[in-house]
């Protein structure tokens, strides 16, 4: 798998004459066959190592690259970072003007602060929603789980720009629920949904919500069910008992489900877009707005890289209890 | 207790109303015969024959539809190799890069995934010259970089929960690691294959951000052509479509859970067979 194992290849050729000369030849094509398989490990990973590195990693490193640029009437719109100064010397121009405007346009400031209120405020909604469920799934009957699960990632499979859409109807002010509320009295005027962050919110909650109840039901489902009879045998009543005993358990859960829905909602751009209003600022809005609608690249590159920086701590940690679970296993 | 198994019932009541009363309220009014979503104006097919009609929508869905199968083709084939490094190969140089690698397009906003391909492809167009321009084959790899991610975390967990056992028995019989894998490995990860083959389809079919990166003019996928038509309002042309998504998703989910549960119900007939042999 890495630079070495030609070279390890080698060492154990070399490694022939040392060989004492009661040991059959045997022994050789034992070793030719481990360094053969080696090779072979080799290439396996080669395929998906080198597909990412080239087209995720690189990526990244060029949206770097050009968030230090400057936007320029030209087909690509970005001046490029190194030029040839007087047909010779290799000059490298950096701009840090992007991100100092960044800093100055209260604009983005305020984008990227609503994004992470309305991200953690939809992934609270979707724990308190998805968590009973996810109980309630993990503490059914058996048989049952499996098929109450399906029922949830069901929606799933179903496009997720349908789903969203599938609010516009229901939430615009002669829409479904205001008609319906209406019908029944309980208000006089439909009441303005569409177009504020309650909408996102809905739509992020909905649009979500399996990517929170599967971690959730998994961590619940292998907890083992005898600390709660000893829980009970000691003397403590069901609640407390689900307090001290089964929430600790879901920890893990909970923070791989809430950094599953955080992650993508502080950069989604269909919810608020289809279901907020213009004050509904969100930094990915602002991300496409600067790249489709003002067509500068540059600007756009140096919003994503600061997504990315804020991103990067929820994204070690979703990682870590990743890796941790995996390790169990 | 009973409290408590009444509240849960009612958390499960609640959760699957919210998620499926948009849905069957979506598929109820594209036969609705009124232009206005809200006002029923009596039963009609209207929408449908509307729909049928629309070449653009329709050329739209093929070529969906063809980049679906090819990105999931080429997602399945390296998020396979992916999970078996990740499984079988614990230790070598670059293992961290490499998981990193592999598991960040899963939580990667898509909007960030979307300009950074985008901008990859103008420079190799500037640098090498390909790809010339925007196309189906840019949608293709940038499909394919996110979605074998999901493959390989499908593939991943079957092949960690599989009985390493099987592959030494057949090694010790002194098959080759490449028969090993292809006669004893592959079939026992097949329907992790299949459900990720299935997944990445889902994911591409789907995806409308890094779509509108990556697409040129002449290649305008069925979500991109949706989102276009549903940012102006809602349209009960589109209720329309989305019924037949769903129709189409429902019945193919029933025939997988038909064959699975036959599948299922086999192995434990053999398995009944076995012990009473005994």
């Amino acid at each position: 798998m890495s630079p070495q194992m030609p070279s390890r290849l080698m060492g154990r050729t070399e490694d022939k004459p040392r060989t004492p000369p009661g040991i059959t030849p045997r022994r050789h094509f034992f070793d030719a066959a481990l360094a053969l398989r080696r090779w072979g490990r080799f290439l396996v990973g080669l395929p998906p190592y080198v597909w990412l590195a080239v087209f995720f990693l690189v990526p990244f490193l060029i949206v770097f690259g050009i968030s230090f640029s400057e936007v320029e009437s030209a087909i690509p719109p970005y001046r490029s970072l190194a030029g040839w100064a007087d047909g010779a010397v290799l000059e490298i121009r950096l701009n840090l003007g992007n991100y100092r405007y960044l800093f100055d346009d209260p604009l983005y400031v305020h984008a990227y602060l609503n994004s992470l209120r309305i991200a953690a405020v939809s992934t609270l909604c979707c724990l308190l929603l998805g968590y009973p469920m996810a109980y309630a799934i993990a503490r059914a009957p058996v048989a049952q789980r499996i098929p109450l699960l399906m029922l949830v990632i069901l929606p799933f499979w179903t496009s997720f720009l349908i789903r969203v859409y599938a609010w516009m109807g229901i939430l615009r002010n002669e829409g479904l629920l205001n008609g319906l509320l209406l019908y029944l009295g309980v208000i006089n005027e439909p009441i303005q949904i569409m177009e504020t962050d309650v909408a996102v919110y809905i739509g992020i909650v909905y649009s979500y919500l399996p990517f929170m109840v599967l971690p959730l039901y998994a961590s619940l489902e292998k907890m083992d069910l005898s600390l709660l009879e000893a829980a009970a045998d000691l003397g403590c009543r069901p609640f407390r008992a689900f307090l001290s005993v089964t929430l600790p358990l879901s920890v893990p859960g909970m923070i791989a489900g809430s950094m599953l829905v955080f992650i993508p909602a502080v950069g989604e751009f269909v919810i608020p877009d289809l279901l907020g209003g213009p004050d509904t600022l969100m930094i990915g809005k602002v991300l496409w707005q600067e790249f489709f609608d003002n067509r500068d690249w540059p600007v756009a590159s140096a919003v994503a890289v600061a997504m990315l920086v804020l991103l990067v701590a929820p994204i070690m940690l979703f990682q870590h209890y990743q890796n941790r679970d995996r390790e169990k296993s | 207790m009973k409290r408590r198994g009444f509240f849960l019932y009612g958390a499960l009541c609640l959760g699957y109303a919210f998620l499926y009363v948009p849905i069957v309220l979506l598929v109820v009014y594209s036969f609705n015969a009124s232009r206005l979503v809200t006002v029923w104006g009596g039963f009609s097919t209207h929408w449908y024959g509307e729909l049928v009609g629309d070449q653009k929508i329709l050329d739209a869905a093929w070529l969906s539809l063809e980049i679906a199968f090819v990105n999931a083709t080429i997602a399945t084939f390296l998020g396979t190799l992916a999970a078996v490094v990740l499984v079988r190969f614990t230790r070598f140089h670059g293992r961290t890069l490499f998981s990193g690698l592999v598991t960040a397009p899963l939580v990667m906003p898509e909007i960030i995934t979307g300009l950074a391909m985008l901008l990859l492809f103008v420079s190799l167009e500037q640098w090498i010259g390909w790809p010339e321009g925007r196309s189906a084959t840019t949608i293709v790899i940038a499909h394919v970089t996110f979605s074998l991610a999901y493959v390989t975390v499908v593939v991943q967990s079957r092949l960690s929960q599989m009985d390493a056992s099987l592959e030494e028995a057949a090694m010790d019989l002194g098959a080759r690691p490449l028969k090993v894998f292809l006669v004893v490995t592959l079939p026992i990860i097949a329907p992790a294959l299949v459900a990720g083959w299935l997944l990445a389809f889902t994911l591409s079919l789907d995806d409308v951000v890094i779509a509108s990166f990556v697409s040129g003019p002449g290649s305008t996928t069925l979500p991109i052509t949706v989102f276009s038509k549903v940012r102006l309002g809602v349209s009960p042309e589109i209720n329309a479509l989305a019924t037949i998504v769903i129709a189409v998703v429902s019945v193919g989910i029933a025939v997988a859970g038909r064959i699975m549960y036959r599948q299922e119900q086999e192995r434990r007939r053999g398995l009944e067979r076995a012990s009473e042999q005994e």
